[in-house]
């Protein structure tokens, strides 16, 4: 088939469509995902496709929708909810980190739990509180847990078939700033491994890292530095637990210097884990020590303060004038 | 056994249905018990709720109930003997836990929270399988699938939500099955358990909630989760809700009987409330001499499970001392292998931290696994 050119919300309904027809045993669940397919349109027609006991419109109850789940995948079905936003996902928060992280190992690997959680998040939408945050790192940092986060059609499709198909636990970020941004999307393609960082551009004198809503920002800003005749690299991790650390040394083995860049909180973020890590296993190829841009130690601001919050062009592009200054 | 959903929701107090048996009242502004053996062994039937078991039946409850006090007392010497790290006892609950256990079928599912000991036994699961997250060699540690009993839930209420949704794929997969998840009357003050009377009303699902109300969560006591009975929190969920005497196992048995079927039937979800006693300490790491006086818990005494059956065994010549000296010897026997069971318990292996953390591999755990592994050598060819 031939690559066709999609949104990330059509290419995560196509993921769901896929997953729902290939195996009967896949559910969709969550607040509003029936009827009206979501409130970002993410589920539109599948329950109308698949029918009520396929794409499951639940309570408004997050830890119910995912309590629930836990028990549906003990009994041998492969729950995807939707949490309706990033800010609401802390009521379900107990059950994710106490219950569903830690069961396999409980019970000595003897029961699975291939549960996936989708998660907008994010900022850049001039939502209200609660509905522009990104706390992934919250959720990488709980051993039994995957966190992945698609910055393209391509990926979001691909990435949700393979955290679908997985055993264990995937929460899975979806850039909602993104979800109208087109790709290509070639379902004939054999996808990267879940878990492995792409070099999305080539560079010579800096590593720029970062997923979801974050990549296309850095790719900006990779086109505006070229033509200040700076080359940079940019790494699209893809995934946050685990991390490629690999991938990302063999790029800064090459540049020498790197800026991680996300929208959460900088403050024990997941780019204080790879500038520790990386400087671990590239202290003398490091011509600079690595910088973070990222959201502030503050809660997510008002939507008319959150251009002043999030990583835009300029304050990526100043990380790297200085980390080039070294 | 069937009962209508309206009798279950109503029990009546009515004519017996059994000749020469009494039937229990309640007492003015008293919560409706559903009881068929009093405290003093007497046997009287309730209009909704009736049994009829053999001799064999009778005594194999009241094995069952013994031999779970005798593992329990064997397991809290074992605590205070240094051998366990802690152990919540179940000391007055054998009533409610051997006869909601034995009301389930092989197929049925079962969620307990972490002093479920009697249910276990009635599954089939070892007892000393219970005891290695109470010793620190593991978290559970046993396959949940091989008797449908599910690993013990520390956080309270959390597996009223995993039974619901269990619940709710038997329904899918268009099976007769029931599940039954367990809690205490501390558990009902939990979110979770709101939401799984919820998620399991609106989708109709085959489960038994069974709250055990000991009196007391640690030193908290019911006053402090409820200001109604808490039988009767079903009725605002929609769904019908029993109080239960659960220091009688017949009673227990019956209604548990009978809200399991109704739950394989197809009339969703149900609630027992099995008003009993927690006569010793919520766990052995605190001290109800603190919040709690002595005469409750001589009231309670009063009627203990174990005694009322026997009372009943003896009176209607149901056993012979034979039995109850066989039963004796099993007991002793029992308590000598789990105490040998526990001394011999190994330590886990080194690498069981980085064992079944992910199904399918993760990258970091690869990583530290590696680094542990090299870390331990390091001290093996420190000594060579």
């Amino acid at each position: 088939m031939a690559a066709e050119k999609l949104s990330v919300v059509k290419a995560i309904n196509a993921s769901l469509r896929t997953a729902l027809e290939n195996d009967p045993k896949v559910l969709v669940m969550g607040e509003d995902v029936g009827k009206l397919g979501g409130v970002f349109r993410v589920t539109d027609g599948l329950q109308k496709d698949f029918g009520e006991d396929r794409v499951i419109d639940t309570p408004l109850a997050e830890s119910g929708i995912v309590g629930t789940a836990i028990g549906l995948a003990l009994r041998g079905y492969r729950p995807v909810v939707e949490i309706q936003f990033d800010g609401f996902v802390f009521p379900a928060y107990d059950q994710i980190v106490t219950q569903l992280a830690k069961m396999h190992a409980r019970a000595l690997g003897k029961i699975k739990l291939p549960v996936v959680i989708r998660i907008p998040y994010g900022g850049a939408i001039g939502a209200v509180e609660h509905h522009s945050e990104s706390p992934e790192a919250l959720f990488a940092h709980v051993a039994g847990l995957k966190v992945v986060s698609p910055s393209n059609a391509s990926d979001a499709y691909w990435m949700l078939q393979q955290a679908i198909q997985s055993d264990d636990p995937v929460i899975y970020f979806e850039p909602k700033r993104r979800y109208h941004d087109k790709s290509e999307l070639d379902r004939s393609a054999i996808p990267a491994p879940l878990h492995a960082a792409r070099t999305v551009r080539q560079g010579t004198d800096l590593t720029l890292v970062a997923y979801g809503p974050m990549v296309k920002t850095c790719l900006e800003a990779a086109a505006a530095a070229e033509e200040e005749g700076k080359s940079l690299e940019v790494l699209d991790l893809r995934s946050m637990s685990p991390v490629d650390f690999d991938a990302i040394q063999a790029s800064v083995e090459r540049t020498g210097r790197l800026v991680v860049v996300h929208e959460a909180p900088v403050f024990l973020g997941t780019g204080a884990e790879i500038a520790a890590r990386i400087t671990e296993r590239c202290f003398y190829h490091l011509e600079a020590p690595v910088l973070r841009v990222g959201g502030y130690h503050a809660p997510y601001p008002p939507s008319r303060l959150e251009d002043e919050y999030l990583p835009g062009l300029d304050r990526v592009l100043d990380a790297v004038d200085r980390a080039l200054a070294y | 056994m069937t009962v209508d959903s309206t009798a279950a929701r109503k029990p009546r107090r009515g004519s017996s249905k059994r000749a020469g048996a009494k039937t229990r009242a309640a007492a003015p502004g008293e919560p409706e018990l559903v009881q068929l053996l009093t405290p003093e062994g007497e046997r009287v039937e309730h209009p909704d709720y009736s049994i009829d078991l053999t001799a064999d039946e009778l005594r194999g409850l009241y094995r069952d109930m013994v031999l779970t006090r005798r593992f329990d007392a064997e397991a809290t010497t074992l605590q205070r003997q240094g051998e366990l790290g802690l152990w919540a006892s179940l000391l007055g609950q054998e009533a409610a836990q051997i006869g909601s256990g034995r009301a389930t079928r092989a197929d049925d599912y079962v969620f307990p929270t972490y002093r479920e000991h009697g249910v276990a036994w009635c599954r089939g699961v070892d007892p000393t399988n219970l005891l290695g997250m109470f010793r620190g060699v593991n978290h559970g540690g046993w396959d949940p699938n091989e008797n449908n009993f599910h690993l013990y839930t520390i956080v309270i209420g959390s597996q009223a939500l995993h039974a619901t949704g269990y619940a709710m794929g038997v329904a899918k997969d268009g099976a007769d099955s029931a599940v039954i998840a367990y809690f205490g009357d501390g558990a009902s003050s939990q979110g979770d358990v709101a939401e799984a009377f919820t998620f399991s009303a609106v989708y109709n699902a085959p489960v038994v909630f069974f709250c055990q109300n000991n009196q007391w969560a640690i030193s908290e006591p019911t006053e402090r989760q409820t200001r109604v009975p808490l039988y009767q929190r079903a009725q605002g969920y929609g769904f019908p809700g029993v109080r239960v005497d659960g220091n009688d196992v017949l009673a227990v048995l019956a209604v548990t009987k009978a809200a399991l079927e109704r739950a394989r039937t197809g009339q969703g979800p149900m609630l027992i409330e099995a008003f009993t006693y927690r006569m010793g300490a919520h766990t052995t790491s605190d001290d109800p001499t603190k919040y709690r006086r002595d005469e409750e818990r001589e009231l309670w005494e009063a009627k203990d499970p174990i005694l009322r059956l026997r009372t009943y065994l003896d009176r209607e010549g149901l056993a012979d001392e034979a039995f109850f000296a066989a039963l004796e010897t099993e007991a002793d026997a029992l308590a000598k292998r789990v105490r040998d069971a526990v001394r011999t318990m190994p330590d886990p292996d080194n690498m069981a931290i980085f064992e079944n953390i992910y199904a399918d591999g993760h990258a970091l755990v690869d990583e530290e696994r590696a680094q542990f592994a090299a870390y331990q050598a390091s001290f093996a060819e420190e000594s060579n």
